[in-house]
């Protein structure tokens, strides 16, 4: 550029670079079920493989949609001893557990002022239809405490209807403070091994203080308990995609 | 405000102290009435106690029978549910549930509001008239 007085022209800084990052976060936040992932242990990785082959094929004639622990869901089971031989729960999913094939998932509702839970296997071939009602994450992945809240925080209409999800990204977490029954509960939820965040608190300051004496807060720093999934995830999620293209 | 008070009425589920929680249905488990009749949803001091259960080994599950000992009488009963957690698939209620029954397998009650699990349609024969009186299932 001219110089106008001889002294040098003002310093212009650089543009501010633009960056576009749709494509990777895609591609990070692409949802892996949880059963996929190995547990720690020394199993031949081949039993695993064979594991999952069967899970893609299942996989590929029905449809598992995404889902995590404070969905509501509607799962239709094939029953020969009910009515029309098929069977529909609507529930809260409260735990998912097991890996692999006997993979499951605990659905709670209140009907009628009873408390009932499903145990349903993922891949079970008895099951027809999965539904997701409504789409929301909660504050813990284990909701095993609404069995001592009040009922109100685990009835779900059973002819409820889909609510539509917006994006197709985020999913909505719940931030619910749930109140509880008087105690006796039937876990002791306020000690800090269950890390509950979704729970209100009624109870006074010193038994507060005194759960805490159950703390361990040398458990996050035990390299040996350490499980570093970052890698196996990539790989699997690699030999899904594959096998799903096919 | 103030935590809910457990009153100890028959009706309520909460009992005045109370053990751990109990699995499946043993001798002197507390049970809860679910159909709707006079001996089961009277109030009284004590709650319903199982005393036998009709089984090879003592523990009852979804579709036996058990003695019960209400309001100082005996009466058989059928285990519709309990806490204890079944093969999957199977429901688990938040409570021991029990309907009254006579001896010949005839219902006291008119009706079951409480849902009732499927896997007792397996043995229609012999209680094909307590689901007739069930009005959900699960």
């Amino acid at each position: 550029r001219v110089s106008s007085d001889g002294k040098p022209p003002k310093f212009q800084p650089p543009p501010k670079p633009v960056i576009i990052v749709r494509k990777t976060q895609k591609e990070e936040k692409r949802f892996l079920s949880p059963e996929f992932i190995p547990p720690r242990g020394r199993t031949d990785p081949l039993k695993y493989y064979i594991e999952r082959k069967d899970m893609i094929q299942r996989r590929k004639v029905f449809n598992i949609p995404e889902f995590y622990v404070g969905h509501v869901l509607a799962v239709t089971t094939a029953d020969p001893y009910a009515s029309d031989k098929s069977n529909r729960f609507v529930g809260i999913c409260i735990q998912r557990g097991g890996k692999g094939l006997g993979a499951t998932f605990v659905l709670r509702n209140v009907i009628e002022d009873q408390g009932v839970e499903i145990c349903y296997e993922l891949y079970s071939p008895r099951i027809q239809v999965i539904e997701v009602l409504k789409l929301e994450k909660r504050l813990d992945e284990n909701l095993m405490y609404l069995r001592d809240a009040l009922p109100e925080y685990s009835t779900f209409d059973v002819n409820m209807k889909p609510v539509p999800r917006m994006d197709h990204e985020e999913i909505p977490v719940n931030k619910l403070q749930v109140r509880m029954k008087p105690k006796p509960w039937s876990k002791r939820w306020e000690r800090p091994k269950y890390n509950i965040k979704g729970i209100k608190f009624e109870l006074p300051e010193h038994k507060m203080k005194s759960a805490q004496k159950w703390s361990q807060p040398w458990l996050e720093f035990d390299m040996l308990r350490e499980y570093d999934t970052s890698k196996i995830e990539e790989k699997i999620r690699k030999e899904l995609s594959e096998e799903l293209e096919k | 405000q103030g935590l809910l008070r457990r009153s100890v009425s028959h009706s309520l589920l909460s009992f005045g102290s109370t053990t751990g929680a109990c699995r499946a249905i043993q001798k002197l488990t507390r049970v809860r009435v679910v159909d709707n009749s006079t001996l089961g949803n009277t109030p009284y001091h004590r709650p319903p106690k199982c005393i036998h259960v009709y089984n090879k080994t003592g523990v009852g599950k979804v579709g036996d029978k058990i003695l019960l000992a209400i309001k100082g009488e005996k009466k058989k009963a059928l285990i519709v549910g309990h806490k204890m957690p079944g093969p999957t698939m199977t429901p688990r209620f938040d409570s021991n549930n029990v309907v009254l029954i006579e001896d010949n397998g005839n219902p006291i009650g008119t009706r079951i509001k409480t849902p009732i699990p499927y896997t007792l349609r397996r043995r229609e024969g012999e209680f094909s008239k307590v689901l007739a009186i069930a009005r959900n299932f699960v």
